[in-house]
């Protein structure tokens, strides 16, 4: 056996494994930071303005139209939500703490009946200063949405800068929103 | 006997103009055949390793019934498929399209040939030749050694 052939035959298995750890150990490190989910899409509508749309309000919020989020004092979170969803009602609290400290959220109730709607803002407050119904669920579709909850963060221009799939926790919202936040306040 | 054989040839024409009704729209069974055909491309993204075909998900009923809305307009299958990639992204596609980002997947297979071809080379360079077969005195010294 030639000393090159026998560095290759002991190296290049060695070497795989070492680079396949190193990026698998990278992937959990940064799943544990809450860096990265391999579920989580990217959205198409990142970079862009919203389609449009416009929507009648819901339990006595103001509806919106796409022309209502074109030119803003400040960014505005955009949140998806039902009555009829657990994880909306986890992350309730979070709203509400998030409209407390000043942000500015905007609600879409999916799919979602008046009655149980109001049920539900009365159950968990809300921290909506707009509130429309997307009875249909047809402007999910235009939107790229396909659960909820689902949160965007629109810059004061009316572009899309981010989209969380899932309810907020507190990591996503120190890790990722308040940064963002900062950047497009 | 001619006759009969054209009636009959025209049998499987029947089952095209028949209409048929999915998910609340009503449409000719070739519309349905090509709906069928375009949904079972795209991914439904409520459970991501089923087709909007196959899955029972509310959201994927509801593309069901646009994709069959858009095919009985008279929309082309590309331009349907683009109404979702537009929404959704290209992770809807249950087949990644080839451009930049999936370069290195549809290149892998052709990686793993290279590098078995390599492997192999590698192998035959260093196989050492077969020695020459013995003489004679040295087969007889072999079968002493041995004794």
């Amino acid at each position: 056996m030639s000393p090159l052939r026998r560095r290759l035959m002991f190296g290049i298995p060695l070497a795989v494994v070492v680079v396949g750890g190193a990026g698998f150990y990278t992937i959990l490190r940064r799943m544990q930071e809450n860096a990265y989910d391999p579920h989580a899409l990217p959205s198409p509508l990142i970079g862009k303005k919203l389609p449009v749309f416009a929507l009648p309000g819901a339990d006595g919020g103001q509806g919106f139209a796409n022309t209502d989020l074109l030119s803003l004092p400040k960014p505005v979170l955009v949140n998806w939500f039902a009555s009829w969803c657990v994880p909306c009602l986890q992350e309730a609290p979070m709203l509400a703490k998030l409209a407390k400290a000043g942000l500015e959220i905007w609600g879409i109730a999916y799919q979602d009946q008046p009655g149980d709607l109001a049920n539900f803002i009365a159950a968990n407050g809300n921290p909506y200063t707009r509130l429309a119904a997307d009875a249909s669920g047809l402007t999910a579709i235009n939107w790229g949405v396909y659960g909820v909850p689902e949160t965007y963060l629109v810059d004061r221009t009316g572009v899309v800068r981010w989209r969380y799939a899932g309810a907020l926790t507190d990591d996503v919202v120190s890790g990722t929103l308040q940064p963002l936040l900062q950047q497009y306040a | 006997m001619r006759k009969l054989v054209f009636v009959l040839a025209l049998v499987p024409v029947l089952a095209y103009a028949q209409e048929v009704t999915r998910d609340g729209v009503t449409l000719s069974q070739a519309q349905e055949t090509r709906a069928e055909d375009i949904g079972s491309q795209l991914r439904c993204l409520v459970c991501q390793n089923e087709s909007i075909e196959g899955s029972s998900a509310a959201l994927a009923k509801q593309l069901r019934v646009i994709i069959r809305q858009q095919v009985v307009a008279g929309d082309s299958s590309k331009s349907i498929l683009d109404y979702m990639v537009q929404r959704y992204g290209i992770f809807v596609l249950l087949k990644p399209p080839f451009m930049p980002l999936t370069w290195a997947l549809y290149a892998s297979p052709f990686v793993a040939l290279l590098l078995g071809v390599f492997g192999f080379w590698m192998a035959r360079r260093g196989k050492v030749a077969a020695p020459a077969p013995l003489s004679d005195a040295d087969a007889k010294r072999l079968d002493e050694l041995l004794k």
